[in-house]
């Protein structure tokens, strides 16, 4: 057996390479990049775990995954327990699997990733999600309704989804609301078919719906009702806001509303939920092929849309970045696998100018070439601009992806909750709570853009509280959070 | 799903839908729109509320059939279904008392007119309409608009039925007839909600217009819908869909609105084809 490797033996096993379709066919596809390990390959990667006596990935998960557990359950080959061990606190393996930042969080503390490379926990979470899936999915049965309580969930992306599924597994009666016509969010409209396959999202929400979670879409809470009527209308004794950062920043540059200038999330909004890059999608895009496209913008987002634009037959698909690409807060995989693509980089430029013709469509942007100086708050160095090094690039369509500001729908009819300068909801980040009585929020409306797993942990502590909340009818005053 | 409960034309591709909606009948109020899909496989378009009953649950829409989504729900009857619908969106109208208020309808604009008359007639204002279409039989909701206005003045291009003109000479002549006008809404399209602007704005009558970009989501989050007014970008869903029409750069709209013209164009041919074989395979049969 496996298991009778000595630690050094361990050590030195090899890593598993993420098997990927190749990089020419996929860059005029829709299909998925990575294709999953194998059932051997998820054994032998399984095998180079060294079952630490006090594991330091399970720090790194914002979930609390017990990762350990999980990966000696791989390496004996019981994938339907793994899986079972990571859903006692994910709900949502088949998409953390493939989006999350693994080397941020669980690989990055792994104590091989100090002198080999970690163990390929993300790899192995969406392998035992996909055997599962692929064989039948789980045994689940509908959670009996026992509190009387009611929740409401407003948003079905990841936070909402965490939450939904803590609170039906506590026996609440529990409705989720989505403003679009789809459910899932940001793992729908904003995060392409290529890195994650809808089929997945729509599989893992099903399963919360087989539970007990009622979903509602074409729901606009703040609009069809407000928070306070979502209490005294429709009977819910708590609501959890998980909507989000949605509200796309642009530029600031002259010739923005210019034709052909896109936010990232109506590029991809298009593209991913509307369908458009089908022959028979009724939704409208711009012909991309053979066109030139910049993106502005060095983040995972950007990443999708760039890739996005070259799958759509772009000749140039082009990440424009103002700082260099070390500072890029995109994955390094996201990066690797765009660069492998075709996807030019150009870094250290900022645009001034967005240019067009008497039609109103873009044709090019006038750039600003940029250096890096000294370090800025964030730590990275701030680029600033080479004096009177300016040039024009001709473009045919712009993405703007350089992050999204909360949507204040809600806030705006609900004067009770409190926003911060930046326009997030003020809320306690253990516990979700908001200054309003009852209202608890969490994910990116309350940090700003932020990843699907953190925003996952908000929303299952957010989960953890409401239920303390409904069993104690206590309501202790949410301590002052600090303006930075 | 929400239900279609009763259908009739009432304009050439101008068709008047009443839908189930208990919940947006409750909380529509004047100047708000919807967001829906016909089928699910449909662009998500933008209409604005034309009526609606609380009590008796249902919204109305007025379609006209342009695009193949419009020429979709223009085939709808009772008894059909309507796949997805969002809403109420937007802001809803700014109703004060004014005192005389005018609203302005060109076309299939009459039907978004409406509601904001109603209301502004509600509110306490003495409001007169002018509803505009090409010839007699584009000239809409003219009773309904009677029976809330002080005076209803119907125009038309060719002069085949009420006043021979566009609604802004009328406008116009109401002001040259030293009519006291506190405010004017107009909705139509682009070029006439331009001219109504200009013809106000040297009396500065406080002039608002209902805007129609292109949409996406609808709740703020794409941003296609970017409008310019008073020199900063605003979106017409969250911000709107009504702005200061003196305000309002009606080129960039006018420009941007043209984006998909070609895509449209191939759909609706599309869609025209498809619809002819169908008659064609009613008549063989």
């Amino acid at each position: 057996m496996a298991r009778e490797l000595t630690r050094r033996e361990r050590m030195k096993l090899p890593r598993q390479e993420m098997p990927e379709q190749d990089p020419a066919a996929r860059a005029v596809n829709f299909e998925e990049v990575n294709l999953g390990l194998s059932a051997e390959a998820a054994v032998a990667e399984a095998e180079r775990c060294l079952l630490c006596a006090h594991p330091t990935c399970m720090e790194g998960c914002p979930v609390g995954v017990d990762i350990r557990e999980f990966v000696r359950l791989v390496a004996e080959s019981r994938f339907d327990d793994a899986v079972g061990v990571i859903k006692r606190d994910n709900s949502l393996p088949a998409i953390c699997g493939r989006v999350c930042p693994q080397e941020e969080q669980c690989e990055g503390a792994c104590v091989l990733a100090k002198k080999y490379r970690p163990v390929a926990i993300g790899y192995l979470e969406r392998f035992v999600a996909d055997h599962e899936r692929e064989h039948g999915g789980p045994d689940i049965t509908p959670v009996e309704v026992k509190t009387g309580k009611k929740v409401a969930v407003v948003g079905s992306g990841p936070s909402g989804l965490a939450c939904a599924t803590d609170l039906i597994k506590a026996g609440h009666d529990v409705t989720v609301f989505e403003a679009l016509h789809e459910l899932g969010g940001v793992l729908v409209y904003g995060i392409p078919q290529f890195r994650l396959p809808k089929e997945i999202v729509r599989t893992e929400i099903d399963q919360l719906a087989t539970m007990g979670v009622q979903f509602e879409t074409n729901a606009v809470i703040g609009m069809i009702d407000t928070i306070d009527e979502l209490f005294e209308v429709e009977g819910f004794d708590a609501v959890f806001i998980g909507v989000g950062a949605g509200l796309p920043r642009f530029l600031d540059v002259p010739g923005e509303n210019l034709i052909g200038v896109y936010s990232a999330n109506e590029f991809l909004t298009r593209v991913n939920l509307m369908k458009a890059y089908a022959e028979a999608a009724e939704t409208p895009l711009l012909d991309l092929y053979q066109k030139n496209v910049a993106v502005f913008g060095g983040g995972n987002t950007a990443m999708d849309a760039v890739r996005t634009a070259k799958r759509l037959g772009a000749a140039r698909a082009m990440i424009l970045y103002r700082r260099s690409e070390a500072e890029m807060p995109a994955r390094a995989e996201e990066v690797e696998h765009a660069k492998a693509e075709g996807i030019e980089f150009m870094i250290l430029v900022a645009p001034l100018e967005l240019e067009g013709n008497d039609a109103g469509w873009l044709t090019g942007v006038k750039l600003q070439r940029m250096e890096l100086g000294e370090p800025d708050d964030s730590g990275r160095r701030r680029p600033q601009p080479v004096e009177g090094d300016v040039f024009d690039l001709p473009i045919d369509a712009a993405v703007v992806a350089i992050g999204n500001r909360p949507n204040p729908l809600i806030q705006k009819t609900a004067p009770d909750l409190e926003e911060t300068a930046w326009g997030t909801l003020v809320a306690d980040p253990e516990t979700g709570r908001t200054p309003k009585v009852g209202v608890f929020a969490g994910g990116d409306i309350v940090t700003g853009g932020a990843t699907v797993i953190l925003a996952m942990g908000a929303g299952r502590r957010a989960a953890a509280s409401i239920c303390e909340y409904l069993d104690s009818g206590i309501w202790e005053k949410t301590p002052d959070i600090p303006e930075e | 799903m929400n239900r279609v409960i009763e259908t009739r034309f009432l304009a050439p591709e101008v068709k008047y839908l009443r839908i189930e909606a208990p919940k947006i009948a409750r909380k529509r109020k004047a100047g708000q729109f919807v967001i829906l899909r016909p089928n699910p496989e449909s662009e998500r378009i933008p209409l604005t509320i034309a009526d609606g009953d609380p009590e008796q649950g249902w919204i109305a829409l007025i379609v006209q059939g342009i695009g193949k989504t419009t020429k979709t729900l223009n085939l709808l009857e009772a008894g059909d279904t309507i796949q997805d619908l969002a809403g109420p969106l937007g802001m809803p109208s700014e109703i004060e008392q004014y005192g005389t208020a005018v609203v302005i309808g060109g076309g299939v604009g009459t039907a978004i007119a409406y509601p904001t008359a109603v209301a502004l007639a509600a509110g306490g204002n003495d409001v007169i309409a002018i509803i505009g279409g090409r010839s007699k039989e584009y000239v809409i909701l003219e009773s309904e608009m009677a029976a809330v206005c002080a005076e209803v003045y119907p125009t038309t291009d060719d002069g085949s039925y009420g006043y021979h003109g566009f609604v802004t000479s009328k406008l116009t002549d109401l002001i040259d007839e030293g009519r006291k006008i506190d405010y004017v809404m107009a909705i139509g399209p682009v070029p006439m909600m331009r001219a109504v602007a200009e013809v106000t704005r040297p009396h500065g009558i406080k002039t608002m217009v209902s805007l129609n970009p292109i949409m996406v989501d609808g709740t703020g989050m794409c941003g296609g819908c970017r409008v310019m007014v008073g020199g900063e970008t605003k979106f017409a869903c969250v911000d709107g869909p009504e702005f200061d029409a003196h305000l309002v750069d009606f080129d960039l709209l006018a420009r941007r609105n043209t984006a998909y013209a070609a895509f449209e164009h191939f759909r609706r041919e599309e869609f025209e084809a498809a619809r002819e074989c169908r008659l064609a395979g009613t008549e063989v049969s």
